[in-house]
């Protein structure tokens, strides 16, 4: 009965006390973004601040998570401290498979621990443990006693944040089992704010009979084929995404020093070429997923004469590269480890803490903070500043840090700086300068994120108008709601189309047929803009920063107007969406 | 003569753990990796090694001396196969294999039947069906 039946765990931090509802009412939603969005609009609380004790965190997986290959994601959502609007963030790792042999579809946690706590998760149900001297921990030191003090039992997933998440940074994330993460958009205070160290989860489940084992053999292994014997997913296991470093650096679409360049000398250097040949160690994967995309670096540091080492395994992808790299300057793979091995110990996200140091690099040279203020210099390129200032984001001891935890678009509104802080819907923005789709793509996504509807890819297409962007923003992320609701991880995009989602289903009992998948992700595409605007984000009010209009992007200079007009096309295509005359044919498979 | 299961690297392996899957789906009908005859771990968190567990097909097994009931049997050309309706589920054979290699995920023991299912299913050839000679990791 995987699936049908959602099963949500309920914990209540306040009063340790915890719940098993099955939910038969919310088969409709499948799971993954569907059923959190669900799950979510029940649960939040829209008068309250983000890190308001009555705020929910909902954690939730589908009825294919860990049964079909690169099925892998968690879907998490809470109000965002960093926006206020919905935050909704994805994690991969081994979460997906552990909750779904820990037996629930999805978690539910409110109130607000009386001490710091950590839970530990299994199909026996929730304990609630002290962790008083856990807190101020590192993540990787989080993550060693939480694996040696509850032991192994099943395929078990760890998840904790760092001293930034304790401190509230409003952009710190949640580290999932070492190298992945629920990033941006600020779950890590969330975590905080309720005094929840981490969560361990046990997939400790034996008993999951195979229900019909011809028809699922059958499409686990078209499947298997498809992600391992084709093409589609060559990229992300090779090279990795850092294989876009060179690529949009080549297309002048490389954000370089606050954007006030989209092409970056040193990009050679920090490409995913000279990490691979140089600092790749091995490669990992999400548990049930054969491709295995997650990329290790040996970072090797001297620390001292007489052939001293210290060395870490740091996970580095594309937008790590950038916001760590190119956004500030440094062109060398020694001094970008450095900096995200300080990132990933303080539990920041890192695309939010390099493009805040980016602003506040640029407004420190045009004189609208201090050197005093941030206790250091801050020039593009100069390692040293940086790895001050990210302890003094986290610590958190001077007013402009207290204000640049709360995010670079809150700095920006105090300091000024507005044109060149590099915020689309309140978020830092990913590492693509390549034109409308993108600027407007990542403004107007229900999570802010380049994921939501890859304006970064459309712009890459030739010869589209701006009411074709405008459309196929708005199908993009219909479809990946779809995908996102099964909790498919969405480097797998093409390789799962809505039959092989329709006959995986089917594989293991569950009927939806292509129709009523693009009616899911049209119902969901539309649920999180009610949430959205319920919480205060309203989409035509977006705005663009300046500096998007004064450096060249892949598709040349780019007009503010244009954006704008681009911005109305896609409103109105929401509008049509929402009254059903939305021309193209979404409701249906076509 | 049959043929048996080796780890020919498992520095190769990155922790997909489909091959723990196959098992499970194909052998074992069920969804769950603990239900799988090898088992895929860390050692030290994932920025360790992995561990894989599996049967090693031993000529003499411990596992068959151990077995009270004589459920456990020797298989032809190494390992052992398991009578089910024999079985106690005691777990002496568990606590007899000294590499872990027998898993009591489904009250009782695991046994490889070195079908070769999960090896078709491993995406870097860390797994294999090879000779049935006593395996020599050197």
């Amino acid at each position: 009965m995987i699936g049908r039946r959602p099963k949500v765990l309920e914990i209540n931090l306040t009063t340790e006390e915890a719940a098993v509802h099955v939910r038969d009412d919310l088969g409709g939603s499948l799971g993954g973004s569907g059923l959190a969005a669900t799950l979510f609009a029940a649960a939040v609380d829209y008068e309250q601040d983000a890190l308001s004790p009555s705020q929910p965190i909902v954690m939730a997986i589908g009825p294919l998570t860990g049964i079909f290959p690169v099925i892998t994601k968690v879907v998490s959502m809470f109000r965002s401290p960093l926006t206020g609007g919905l935050g909704e963030s994805h994690a991969g790792m081994r979460l997906g498979m552990a909750l779904r042999f820990a037996g629930y579809d999805a978690v539910l946690i409110k109130g607000r621990a009386r001490r710091p706590v950590y839970l530990v998760i299994s199909s026996r149900g929730v304990q609630v443990k002290p962790a008083g001297p856990l807190w101020g921990m590192t993540v990787e030191e989080t993550g060693r006693i939480l694996r040696e003090i509850e032991g192994c039992e099943g395929h078990r997933s760890c998840l904790r944040i760092g001293p930034a998440g304790e401190r509230l940074v409003r952009f710190a994330g949640v580290n999932v089992d070492t190298y992945r993460h629920f990033g941006r958009l600020g779950l890590g205070a969330v975590f905080g704010s309720k005094q929840l160290k981490g969560i361990v989860v046990q997939g400790d489940l034996t008993d999951f009979p195979v229900e019909f084992p011809r028809e699922y053999k059958k499409v686990y292994e078209e499947a298997y084929s498809r992600v391992t014997g084709t093409e589609v997913m060559e990229k992300y296991h090779g090279l990795g995404t850092s294989g876009n470093v060179l690529a949009l650096n080549e297309l002048k679409a490389l954000p370089t020093r606050n954007l006030q360049s989209s092409r970056f000398e040193g990009a050679k250097e920090i490409s995913g070429e000279e990490f691979a040949e140089h600092n790749l160690l091995r490669k990992l994967a999400c548990a049930g997923c054969p491709v295995g995309c997650i990329h290790l670096a040996l970072h090797r540091t001297s620390f001292g004469s007489g052939q001293e080492y210290e060395f870490n395994q740091l996970a580095y992808d594309h937008e790590l590269l950038y916001a760590l790299g190119s956004m500030l300057g440094l062109a060398s793979r020694q001094d970008v480890l450095c900096l995200i091995q300080a990132v990933e110990q303080a539990g920041l996200d890192a695309i939010s803490t390099g493009v805040a140091l980016a602003w506040a690099t640029e407004a420190l040279a045009r004189g609208l903070i201090t050197e005093a203020e941030l206790g250091c210099r801050l020039d593009f390129g100069d390692l040293g500043g940086y790895l001050k200032a990210v302890v003094g984001v986290v610590r958190q001891e001077s007013e402009l840090y207290r204000v640049l935890a709360l995010g670079t678009a809150a700095a920006a509104a105090r300091y000024g700086g507005k044109g060149f802080a590099l915020v689309l819907g309140g978020n830092e923005a990913a590492g693509y300068h390549t034109g409308y789709a993108n600027m407007v793509g990542q403004a107007v996504g229900a999570r802010h994120s380049h994921l939501d509807n890859a304006g970064y890819s459309l712009d890459q297409e030739s010869g589209l108008s701006l009411d074709q962007l405008a459309s196929k923003l708005v199908q993009e992320e219909l479809e990946r709601n779809v995908l996102t609701s099964l909790c498919i991880c969405l480097f797998a995009r093409k390789a799962y189309d809505f039959d092989l989602v329709e006959r995986a289903l089917g594989s293991v009992g569950i009927e939806w047929s292509q129709r009523d998948l693009y009616e899911l992700g049209r119902r969901i595409f539309l649920q999180k803009r009610d949430i959205q605007r319920r919480l205060g984000f309203k989409q035509e009010n977006v705005q663009f920063p300046r500096r998007f209009f004064e450096t060249p992007s892949l598709n040349g200079m780019l007009e503010p107007w244009q954006a704008e007009r681009l911005l109305g096309e896609y409103l109105t295509k929401v509008d049509q969406l929402r009254m059903g005359t939305l021309p193209g044919g979404w409701v249906t498979a076509t | 003569m049959k043929k048996v299961l080796v780890v020919k690297d498992s520095d190769r392996c990155i922790g997909c753990y489909s091959c723990m899957l196959a098992c499970a789906r194909l052998v074992q009908t069920s969804y769950s990796p603990l239900r799988s005859a090898i088992q895929v771990r860390t050692r030290g968190g994932l920025q360790g090694k992995f561990a894989i567990n599996s049967c090693r097909g031993c000529r003499e097994a411990l596992c068959v001396e151990s077995c009270p009931t004589g459920a456990l049997r020797a298989r032809e050309g190494g390992g052992a196969v398991l009578c089910e309706d024999e079985c106690r589920g005691c777990g002496r054979c568990a606590d007899a294999c000294p590499v872990q290699a027998l898993n009591m995920g489904g009250g009782h023991p695991l046994v490889c039947r070195h079908c070769g299912a999960c090896t078709s299913f491993c995406p870097h050839g860390v797994l294999e069906l090879g000779g049935s000679d006593l395996q020599e990791d050197i």
